[in-house]
């Protein structure tokens, strides 16, 4: 810097002698030299409240403390020998441990997290009393403090987190620890207090809970059995493991060399005695250990002479076994998972991770110790469609919930949300199933297998612009089916108002008239709040031949399917290979893949679809191009259930007899063909939307029990019903 | 001048310098890692941790696991420590202790035996007994209680296969009396495992016990038809009521206060609180202030309607922690939310409860209305049909929460099998999901449908099972009968060729129940195509059931039963399986009959006459998935068996009601070309059932019975036979797919 500036002063010099005028050049020096001045003056003043602005953040957000230099040098907070701790407490629940009123943002649903600052805890002696904090530790800590719960203001938290490294309980001294928490600001016996561990318990019992006195806090562990696991207060999480993420995307699918692989080093000989009994009857079996060669290498594993590396080898495992070692949890969970190699795991009376939220029987397969020597035939039985589920799904929970210590952290904190604000929590579906196949929550509308009661009945829903005759016509023939429980005209003409009162036919049911804002067509699959049935039939202002019998047999089957669209008009759909795309049939074929909506019975949960969830711009590009809205609702219906319409009675004509061509239902266009090309691109166009073709085709339609039966008609119950 | 401003600029150029070097200095200590690398961090574990060095072990885990067998308490039983596997090896069998008449025993307890010593998993032999129930009634152990049985633990001690509780599993409602209400059961139940009510998280041990939802007396023994939710608006349409709540308050003691407090959110407009003091003889004397008040506005509502017209109820603790409103509020179609902290929600290992249920806070009671208003209607819709299966699957009689209850058990017992939440928590449920006919829940009937338009999805691979059936046909020719079996010119011979013809058929196998023996090979006609064709000879011939026995013959999903002399075309016997396809589910087939209430004889009446409407569709030419051998076979209960046994007739029925039963909807009826038993033999056969009075009473007395031990009628009536697109339309023979089925004659 400095260098530079005596540089630039030189060259001005320089050129100075050039002048050649003497006070100018005089008056120029004078001028430099206050510039400057003045310069300098300016950057020194910029620089000292630059330094002065930037000094208390040294001190503030624990941001700025977080980072890997700082960690070298950290404020020393001595532990009294005499401050008294508080210890664990076995039976404590969500509900008589935690502290629920620091949570009670209701508005916000999320918990606030604070977490102290780290300083390093030493003795009087000036021993610190853990180890040196781990990288494991320290990013946990990264991501609570990047994540949408934490706030740097202990009085708006609700769960706090001591920065002391717990994870490993080889690495603390756990009484002076116990006094260390109990020296915390906020500490309270630790209510709302999450203490982080992975590795619990020591040389000889390894007791499967952290042996440090927490007091009320929560704690999370690798290693919890049911016995100390504390249900619905602690997180059980995995045991990390470092190798794991060295598996990344090379995990496929496909043929594996060995059915199932012991891969952990050092399994007790009363595990290993049977394991490799087993393996010496299964050539797909294999068991690798440490080798004897370097057995602290934790990237190589051995059978015998073998060398194999690790965890590379569990690519060509379909199971691998995960036994109880010293502690329960194990962290060939993770690197079997990751591997794809899905995890047979021996440990009784294990919490396995997130055992409250995940459905782990997707994922694994669980034996009890005692029952180790039978584990090939439980194997053996394992189908392949089920090995590929389970590979699927424990390869989806690992990518989501397990593959880095900022996964495993968030997980942990969304799950103490859920239970704080758990009416906001997610559900099984939410936690468990891999997003193909998550349902919406409205999937269950038809999780019971029963229509609604008869007695119910339907609601017409007429759609109608100005053809007021033929309207008038058909209230009066569907108002005499006694299933029909009202009549919802749908007015889409705003240039005209409907007529009055005096001059609509008397019918015996009760007719709304719901009048629109914009001619669209899409306002026919409006959810009314008019319209109060499950059922709904919808229909087209000119559709006057359909009979009483024809409409009530109609809402019968739609009782019995109603999740599907059941109409009376039907049209299919074929592969045009000249056009390379599919082609709209209206001609008399055996098969049936829509049922237009100019005469059909759907339920009204469909309509709720139609407006809010239609994928891509469907439902603007019919109300722009006024057609095609039946094939659009055909293809909602078809894509959320994959089943197929269903035609009712053989009737295909619908308006008059005499007239030659049927399909034009909703729209009134003269040229036939140019109508046939459009809807065959509609199809094509939706099916690019859906990104494939959701229809289904059948080749069966409904009919009455004893429809052309040789009977009187005396005996049938549905007896009107129209043969074109 | 000069020199003056030389000093100023050298004085102003050292502060500078100056300036630079210290500020930078402290530039430094903010961003200090600049061009220094620090070493990495540590990691948790180290490398003799990761290996387990041999070093690490001093408890060997046999040791460890021996001892914790011995010494473990009760408080620390888990199925590997107090639970003896070896006795489940044979079977998951349930012995019940014989009863003691002279002990009193509750109509619950009662109604409990009944479901267990009629069921499928019973057992009369202790020694093959995987589970031990006992057959004292342990339901009320309240001390004060009138149904308490005294000195129950010596009658314990002296039960000859207590063993110390060892595989028993003990029901209780109650326990524990005023004032604490302890869970304590005043007895020593050693290892037995408690399926117990009003459990705390506290006191239940995780994957041994079972927490049970509190019944009344009046609770169905069996059966329990679904009930319908009427009215789903989607947003779904506001009940009368958004929350409530209508039961009797403690004034003071254990669990009163919540109660007590719910007043604070009545308002009478939409969130109805109502309680009273009223209960026991002496309330009077221990009145608040408020009783009088609460009386009157108590008496201002209807239970029931309350119940039927609320969106949410509240399941609020009484004494203890679980009460009577969680089975009323489930029944009643309302969402329950729960208010009961440290509760262990009935089922909770395998319901998932998130998804039909609202958790509040005691300790945050005045936010239960916004929590209730904040759920969006799409939501409230989800969760009321969900709580509406739950309640229909797990709870609506005795014999579903016991099933559940031990279907848990065995679950535990045999860790590594299937059964998932997915099952647990869709319709219809993990009771008649068997978990040794398939691990992957898609090739369940039900799951079909999901299962192929999802391989569609996936790029179509085409599943060989789900395009082709196997065909099963029965032959049982009676000794005397003039039809000559398998001869060139039989009925079975013309069917075998008339099935083999089809596209679809995988392969044919007969079973030959006749009392003839099998014909030698050499007499087999051999089929088209190369369709492989099995004869079958069942253990038992008489047996009429043997029919739906699950043979590892049958590979396809589709199972087309016949009758040996049903009378079908080829083209028939494909639009059957390919309206099959559409509905895996349903049995699918030709002949149908119907049942009715027969007022003046107060029974059920069965009806073979061609009515508007049928229920049932015989197996003597009908398809269906493979599944419901196994179901049969396995699944149905000893009695049910032993009726279709004994009178050699209505497996037909049987089945029928189980299907109906399992999936809750009707068979489906597709046309045919004319009744499907050729008319003209059965009128020379004057032996043919068909035309016997007394076939026809026993199917009656068939069905009454069926009833009886469902306890409900489980079939469903359909008014819709489904036919090929263009059947009977007047335009030519030729544009039809399934030109046979319109033909008059053969």
């Amino acid at each position: 810097m400095k260098e530079k500036y005596s540089q630039s002063f030189t060259i001005f010099a320089g050129n100075t002698s050039s002048f050649p005028s003497r006070p100018s050049v005089k008056l120029n020096f004078r001028n430099f030299f206050l510039g400057f001045a003045y310069i300098l003056l300016f950057i020194f003043l910029v620089l000292s409240i630059f330094l002065w602005v930037s000094h208390p953040q040294n001190k503030k957000g624990p941001s700025v403390l977080l980072d890997r230099a700082s960690l070298e040098h950290l404020t020393e907070y001595v532990v009294h020998s005499d401050s008294v701790s508080f210890p664990s407490q076995k039976n404590c629940t969500y509900y008589t441990c935690f502290d629920v009123y620091k949570c009670s943002h209701i508005h916000s649903g999320r918990i606030g997290v604070y977490v102290y600052p780290l300083v390093e805890y030493v003795d009087k002696d000036k021993v610190p009393i853990t180890k040196k904090i781990t990288l494991e530790f320290h990013n946990m800590l990264k991501t609570i403090i990047n994540s949408v719960y934490f706030t740097p203001d202990p009085d708006e938290a609700c769960l706090f987190i001591p920065t002391i490294d717990l994870l490993n309980q080889n690495r603390i001294r756990p009484k002076d620890v116990g006094k260390a928490l109990a020296s915390l600001p906020y500490w309270n016996e630790g209510r709302n207090h999450l203490i982080f561990n992975i590795l619990p318990g020591s040389m000889p019992e390894y007791h499967p809970f952290l042996e440090v006195d927490i007091g009320y806090a929560m704690a999370t562990s690798g290693g919890f059995s049911s016995l100390t696991y504390r249900s619905g207060f602690d997180v059980s999480i995995p045991v990390f493991s470092p190798l794991a993420a060295d598996l990344k995307g090379q995990n496929t699918g496909g043929d594996r060399t060995w059915l199932v692989i012991s891969s952990q080093p050092n399994i007790h000989e009363d595990f290993r005695e049977i394991i490799s009994e087993m393996a010496a009857e299964h050539p797909r079996f294999l068991v690798l250990n440490s080798c004897a060669s370097s057995p602290l290498d934790t990237k190589i594993r051995c059978r015998d002479k073998e060398v194999y590396r690790f965890p590379e080898i569990l690519l060509n495992g379909t199971f691998c076994l995960m036994v109880r070692g010293v502690r329960l949890g194990q962290p060939t969970l993770m690197e079997s998972l990751a591997a794809g190699c899905i995890p047979v795991i021996v440990s009784d009376s294990y919490v396995l991770p997130y055992a409250e939220v995940i459905d782990w029987k997707r994922a694994v397969l669980q034996v009890y110790q005692g029952d180790l020597s039978k584990i090939m035939d439980v194997l053996s039985c394992v189908s392949s469609d089920r090995i590929n589920e389970m590979r699927r799904m424990g390869n989806w929970i690992y990518t989501r919930y397990f593959s880095s210590i900022e996964r495993i952290t968030l997980t942990t904190l969304r799950i103490i949300n859920d239970r704080v604000f758990p009416h906001a929590g997610r559900s099984y579906s939410d936690w468990n199933d891999p997003p193909p196949d998550r349902r919406p929550l409205t999937s269950n509308t038809f999780a019971l297998p029963i229509g609604p009661p008869r007695s119910q009945g339907f609601t017409a829903v007429v759609l109608t612009y100005d053809r007021l005759e033929s309207l008038f016509h058909v209230l009066e023939r569907i108002s005499t089916a006694p299933s029909l429980a009202k009549i919802v005209i749908v007015w889409n003409n705003q240039f005209k108002d409907p007529p009055s009162i005096l001059s609509w036919p008397r019918l015996p049911k009760p007719l709304q008239i719901v009048r629109t804002k914009r001619n669209q067509l899409s306002n026919r699959f409006y959810p009314f709040p008019e319209i109060e049935t499950e059922a709904i039939l919808a229909m087209d202002d000119d559709i006057i031949m359909l009979t009483t019998d024809e409409l009530e047999f109609g809402f019968e089957v739609w009782r019995q399917f109603p999740d599907r669209i059941v109409g009376f008009p039907s049209r299919t759909h074929v592969w045009d290979g000249r056009s390379h795309g599919w082609k709209y049939e209206s001609e008399w074929t055996n098969n049936v893949s829509m049922v237009l909506t100019g005469a059909a019975f759907y339920h009204r949960v469909y309509n709720y679809y139609y407006t809010s969830a239609m994928p891509g711009d469907i439902k603007n590009w019919v109300d722009d191009h006024m057609n095609c809205e039946d094939i659009a609702m055909n293809f909602l219906v078809a894509n959320l259930t994959g089943k197929a319409p269903i035609k009712v009675a053989p009737r295909k004509k619908f308006k008059c007899p005499e007239c030659v061509n049927a399909d034009l239902l909703s729209v009134d266009l003269s040229d036939m063909t140019a109508h046939m090309t459009e809807r065959s691109e509609c199809i094509n166009r939706f099916a690019r939307i859906y990104g494939r073709l959701p229809l289904r085709s059948v080749e069966f339609r409904a009919d009455p029990v004893l429809f052309k039966d040789n009977l009187p008609d005396a005996f049938k119950k549905f007896k009107d019903i129209g043969s074109l | 001048m000069q020199a003056k401003q030389r000093y100023i600029l050298l004085f102003l150029s050292c502060a500078f310098l100056a300036l630079c070097y210290f500020g930078g200095y402290r530039l430094k200590g903010i961003f200090p890692d600049r061009g220094r690398h620090w070493p990495p961090l540590d990691c948790y574990m180290e490398r003799e941790e990761m290996m387990e060095h041999r070093s690490f072990w001093s408890l060997p885990p046999r040791q460890r696991q021996e001892e914790a067998k011995v010494t473990t308490l009760r408080e620390q039983c888990r199925m590997e420590t107090c639970f003896d596997f070896s006795k489940c090896a044979s079977g998951f069998k349930v012995y019940v202790h014989p009863v003691e008449e002279t002990v009193a025993m509750s109509s619950t307890y009662r109604k409990i035996l009944n479901v267990l010593t009629e069921s499928r998993y019973h057992t009369t032999d202790a020694s093959q007994a995987c589970l031990f129930i006992l057959g004292l009634d342990t339901l009320d152990r309240d001390s004060l209680s009138s149904d308490y049985v005294r000195g129950m633990q010596s009658k314990l001690n002296s039960l000859p296969h207590w063993n110390g509780g060892q595989n028993h599993i003990i029901f209780n409602f109650y326990s524990g009396t005023w004032p604490d209400y302890t869970e304590d059961l005043g007895m020593d139940i050693g290892r037995a495992i408690l399926a117990k009510a009003s459990m705390s998280v506290q006191n239940y041990r995780p994957s041994f016990d079972i927490s049970l939802p509190l019944v009344h007396k009046e609770h169905l023994e069996r059966g329990g038809d679904i009930l319908p939710v009427y009215a789903e608006n989607i947003p779904a349409a506001s009940k009368s009521y958004l929350l409530a709540f209508k039961g009797k308050r403690y004034v003071y003691g254990i669990g009163s206060e919540t109660r007590n407090s719910l007043y604070h959110l009545h308002n009478s407009r939409d969130v109805i609180m109502v309680t009273t003091c009223k209960h026991g003889k002496s309330w009077k004397e221990l009145k608040d202030e408020r009783c009088e008040e609460d009386n009157a506005e108590y008496d201002r509502y209807d239970y029931e309607v309350l119940l039927h017209n609320a969106t949410f109820c509240l399941v609020p603790r009484g004494r203890r922690l679980g009460s009577f409103r969680f089975i009323e509020v489930l029944q009643a179609g309302c969402i329950p939310v729960l208010l009961s902290n440290n509760w262990v929600i009935p089922f909770s290992e395998i319901i998932d409860w998130k998804t039909s249920a609202i958790w509040a806070d005691e300790r945050l009671l005045l936010q239960v209305p916004d929590i209730v208003r904040s759920i969006e209607a799409e939501r409230v819709t989800a969760l009321r049909q969900q709580s509406q299966l739950l309640w229909h699957m797990y709870f609506s009689s005795i014999d579903r929460i016991i099933f559940t209850t031990l279907e848990i058990v065995r679950q535990r017992i045999h860790q590594h099998l299937w059964k998932d939440g997915r099952v647990w928590n869709s319709f219809p449920g993990g009771l008649v999901t068997l978990p040794d006919y398939t691990d992957t829940p898609s090739r369940l009937p039900w799951n079909q449908q999901q299962s192929t338009s999802m391989t569609l999805a996936n790029g179509g691979q085409k599943n060989e099972n789900a395009s082709q059936f196997t065909a099963v046909i029965y032959s049982q020719q009676q000794a005397g009968s003039p039809l000559v079996p398998a001869t060139s010119s039989g009925p079975l011979l013309h069917l075998l060729r008339v099935v083999s013809r089809s596209q679809h058929v995988a392969r044919i196998v007969v079973v030959w129940a006749s009392d003839f023996s099998k014909p030698p090979p050499s007499r087999w006609p051999s089929l088209t195509r190369g369709i492989p064709l099995h004869i079958v000879v069942p253990q038992q011939k008489q047996n009429i059931g043997e029919r739906f026995r699950p043979l590892d013959l049958i590979e396809t999903d589709a199972v087309f039963s016949l009758d040996e002399d049903a009378t079908l075309t080829t083209d028939e016997i494909d639009f059957a399986f390919h309206v099959w396809r559409h509905f895996p589910e349903r049995i699918v087939g030709f002949p149908a009959r119907t049942h009715y209430w027969d007022d003046t004889k107060g029974q059920w009446g069965y009806t073979s006459k061609w009515t508007n409407e049928y229920s049932m569709v015989l197996t003597g030419a009908a398809i269906y998935h493979r599944y419901y051998h196994t179901l049969y076979t396995d699944w149905l209960g000893p009695l049910l068996h032993k009726t279709v046994d004994q009178s050699h007739n209505c497996e037909d029925i049987l089945i029928n009601f189980l299907v109906s039963h399992v999936t809750r909807q009707p068979p489906i009826k597709v046309s045919q070309r004319k009744q499907y038993k050729s008319s003209n033999l059965s009128a020379v056969t004057s032996r043919s059932p068909w035309n016997d009075p007394d076939h026809f009473l026993q199917r009656q007395t068939c069905l009454n019975t069926f009833v009886a031990l469902f306890g409900y009628m489980p079939l469903i009536r359909s008014a819709v036979r489904f036919d090929p697109v263009l059947f009977k339309d007047p335009v030519s023979n030729l544009r039809k797919k399934y030109r046979q089925m319109e033909l008059v004659n053969n």
